[in-house]
Formats: structure tokens, sequence, C-alpha cells
């Protein structure tokens, strides 16, 4: 119970810091937009509606893996002003804690931008969703954490390194491509309703694992990482 | 004889007895073992491309079993702890280099088996993440800020290691194009008894090639510990002699 309120306290700092600034939210926002006015523009998905069911299951999760990079490089510079990151260090409560409360907030910008995102998505891929459209309610957040918690992690390893910026995506793709290839296949499988229910449902349970084994592990190391000398 | 000459004595031997094994090896597979019924002489790469896919599969091994092991001594014992850093990062490297091997020969074997260079297939997509996992740990390594290149490349390795069962699984779930396991398969599997000896040769004198690499690499490693433990206890000499 008392974890549960340091998480409680550390989600609510971070969300209003974002909430003063709205950095990272809007930087997601433009980016993610940026992303489907491109690949809208290079495969013209209006006029080949098939086609767009197709791609768009993959060219949302791109852009938001793209996008949530750029978000969660500054999620952890604005705890190193004033040495905040060093308080947080000496601070009696336990390390992950603080890992749990900034994977939380992380999470809820990038499901905020997903739910702007979505309906500007179907306009501009002209999408007509031929399966379950409320699976994508499991789906969205379950990809949204396999890519936030891993982030988080990540981009807190990467802090004091040299070129921080091209580290993260260059860890933190190739060990997240199972996560993609399932989120995609489940994504891409209700927009087309090609793929069996039972086949939809393995490959979120599947996800559901990857999110579980990742949250356990990232927690017990992160003391690990933040305390690295 | 002391310490380092034994061991470099043990060392040429040792190599010595590598290249015995792999010349005995590519007699076997090229000259010996008998020509396969479909594939002709272009299964013959399957004694090198197999040994390499098995290796590269085993080092990853090694690598986390050396970074938990640092994490353990990193307190406890940091003379211990470096060392297992040094195994560490031999047998990531290794590693890249056994997957990189059964990429390319793989890649040589497709394409006139199926016609094309690559597929994504279960075990080619799984390989390739491998290589691609390894070669990500090689570069936090390299851009890492010292003193904590240790502790931050043996987590990454730990999660590197738990990445790799979770890839076989969601691919192999995914498509299948490879030939089925030719060891421990279905009913059909299995090869030819004429042929064990020159797989077994090759994985043998293979595997003694690549333990040999990491030994190599280990000590070069740790010659580069030492090396900057002298640097630094002549900085802190130095900068006690200096007049306050």
């Amino acid at each position: 119970m008392k974890y549960a309120r340091y998480v409680l306290d550390h989600l609510k700092k971070d969300l209003r810091l974002e909430w003063r600034s709205r950095d990272s939210i809007n930087g997601m926002l433009f980016f993610v937009l940026l992303v489907v006015v491109v690949f809208a523009i290079a495969f013209d998905p209006a006029s080949y509606p098939t086609m767009a069911r197709q791609i768009s299951g993959g060219i949302l999760w791109v852009g938001l893996l793209f996008a949530s990079m750029t978000a969660l490089n500054q999620s952890w510079t604005r705890e190193q002003r004033n040495q905040v990151l060093e308080a947080q260090r000496m601070a009696p409560s336990p390390a992950s804690a603080l890992f749990v409360g900034k994977a939380l907030a992380n999470m809820i910008f990038v499901l905020l931008v997903e739910v702007v995102l979505g309906p500007i998505f179907i306009v501009f891929f002209n999408l007509h969703v031929l399966g379950n459209a409320w699976l994508l309610a499991l789906i969205l957040p379950l990809g949204t954490w396999a890519l936030v918690v891993n982030g988080t992690f990540f981009a807190a390893l990467g802090l004091r390194a040299r070129n921080r910026e091209l580290l993260l995506p260059l860890i933190l793709l190739p060990l997240s491509l199972p996560a993609v290839l399932m989120m995609v296949q489940a994504t891409s499988g209700v927009i087309t309703g090609d793929l069996d229910p039972i086949q939809i449902r393995t490959w979120i349970t599947q996800l559901a694992g990857f999110d579980i084994i990742y949250t356990t592990v990232c927690v017990l190391f992160f003391e690990t990482v933040l305390n690295a000398e | 004889m002391d310490r380092s000459s034994i061991i470099r004595t043990t060392a040429w031997l040792w190599l010595a007895a590598t290249v015995v094994v792999l010349v005995l090896g590519f007699r076997q597979a090229i000259f010996v073992a008998p020509m396969e019924a479909t594939m002709g002489n272009l299964q013959r790469i399957f004694y090198y491309h197999v040994p390499h896919a098995i290796l590269g599969l085993v080092f990853p091994y090694i690598n986390v079993a050396a970074s938990l092991a640092f994490l353990y001594w990193r307190r406890r014992d940091p003379l211990k702890a470096l060392s297992a850093d040094a195994l560490a990062v031999a047998s990531a490297e290794v590693t890249v280099l056994f997957a990189g091997i059964c990429l390319a020969s793989g890649m040589l074997w497709g394409k006139p088996a199926w016609g094309i260079w690559w597929a994504w297939d279960a075990r080619l997509t799984t390989e390739l993440i491998l290589w691609l996992l390894y070669v990500s740990y090689l570069l936090l390594r390299r851009f890492s800020p010292t003193g904590q290149t240790g502790v931050l490349s043996a987590v990454l390795a730990v999660f590197a290691a738990i990445d790799v069962p979770i890839i076989y699984m969601s691919i192999h779930w995914w498509r299948t194009q490879h030939p089925a396991p030719v060891f421990g398969g279905g009913a059909d599997s299995g090869v030819d008894p004429a042929m064990m000896p020159a797989f077994l040769l090759n994985l043998a004198g293979w595997a003694m090639w690549g333990l040999l690499l990491i030994g190599f690499r280990f000590a070069l490693e740790r010659r580069r510990q030492l090396a900057e433990q002298e640097a630094a206890l002549l900085a802190i000499e130095a900068s006690l002699e200096t007049p306050q």
C-alpha cells in the first residue's frame, strides 16, 4: 500500500510537470500526425482501401514507436535539471516506484496521443474496420505498455551516455521487435478481418505475456541501473 | 614455469588441436561424406552452417552467465567482477561473429536452394534479431559512460537473453519456411550415419575455435583493464607528489 502511494506521488508529479509545459504530448502529437501524412502521401491509401487496411496497423505502430521515443528521452532529462535525479537516488522510497510512476505517466501520454490520432487515422486512410473494433481497446493499451515500459527503462539506462538520443532507438528497437510483431499482427488482423479470432486472441495473450515479463524484469533491475557507477 | 607461459603453451596446443580437427572435418565434409539425394553438393554447406548456428545460440549463455556473475560480484568482489565483465564482452563479440557467419552461409545456401537470398521465415528472423541484439549490446558498450559500461551492458545482456526465447516463440508462430529440424525433429528427421562424422568433427572444431577466440579476447580485455588500473594508480600517485 505504501508502495502504491509512492508510485501515485511520482505519477502525479510527472503529470503535473507535463500539464505545465505540455512539451511531450504536443511534440508526439505533431510527430505522429506528420508520420501519418507522410505515409499517406507515399502509399496513397485512400484509393486502395484493401491495401490501406493491410498496412495501416503497421504504420500506426511504427508512428507511435518513433513518437514515443522522442518523448521518452525528455521524460528523464527533466529529472536531471537541478540534480533532481541525485535527490531521487538518496530518497528512502524504493527506486522502482520512481520507474513505475514514470512509465505510467508516459503510458498516459501515449494513450492520449492515440485517442486524438485514432479518428484522424481513420479519416486520412479512409479506413473501414472489418473485424471486431472493440478488440483494439485491448490491443492498444497492451502494445503501448510494451513500448513504454522498455522505453522508459532504457531511456534511464542511457541517461548519462554520450549521444543518448541515438542510443535509445539502437537498444529499444531490436528488443521490441517481438512486441512490434505481436501488436501489428493483432491490429492488422482486427482491421482486415482476415485473421481467425483464435489467432488474434493468441497474439493478444502473447503481448500480455511480453508485458508481464518485461515489467517484472524492469522493476527488478531499475535500482541497479539508477545507481550504476 | 610461471602461470603465463603455461597459459601460452596451452593456447598454442589448443590452436594446433583446433586446426587438426578442422582439417579432418573439412576432409570429411567435402570429400568423404556421401552426396545428398536431392540437393547434391550444395548440401555440404550444412556442415558449416549448422555448427555455427548451434554455437551462435550457445555463446549467448556464456554472455548472460558472465553478466549475472558481474552483477553479483559488483559490490562484493570488484576484481572478480572485472574478469566476469571481460568474459561477457568476449562471448558477445564471438556470438556476433558466429551468428553472422550462420546468416551469411545460410544465404549462400538459400539462393540456389530456394531461389532467394532471404526469406522472413521463423528461424532466419530469429537468428537475425539475435545478431541485432548483440550488435546493440556492443554499441551500448561503446557509447556508455566510463565506469558504468559493465553495469549497463550486463543489464542489457539479461534483457537480450530473455528476449531470445520470446522472439523464437512469437516468430515461429508467425511463419516457417526453413527446413524442419534435422536433428530431433519428427520420425523423418536425422541424417545418413555416413554424414555424422563430418558433422560432429565440424561441430567440435568450430566449438574449439570459438572457445579459443573467446579466451583470446578475454585475455586481451583483461590486459586492457590492468593497463587502465595501472594508469589510474599512476595518476593518483602523481597527484599526491605535486607540491600543495
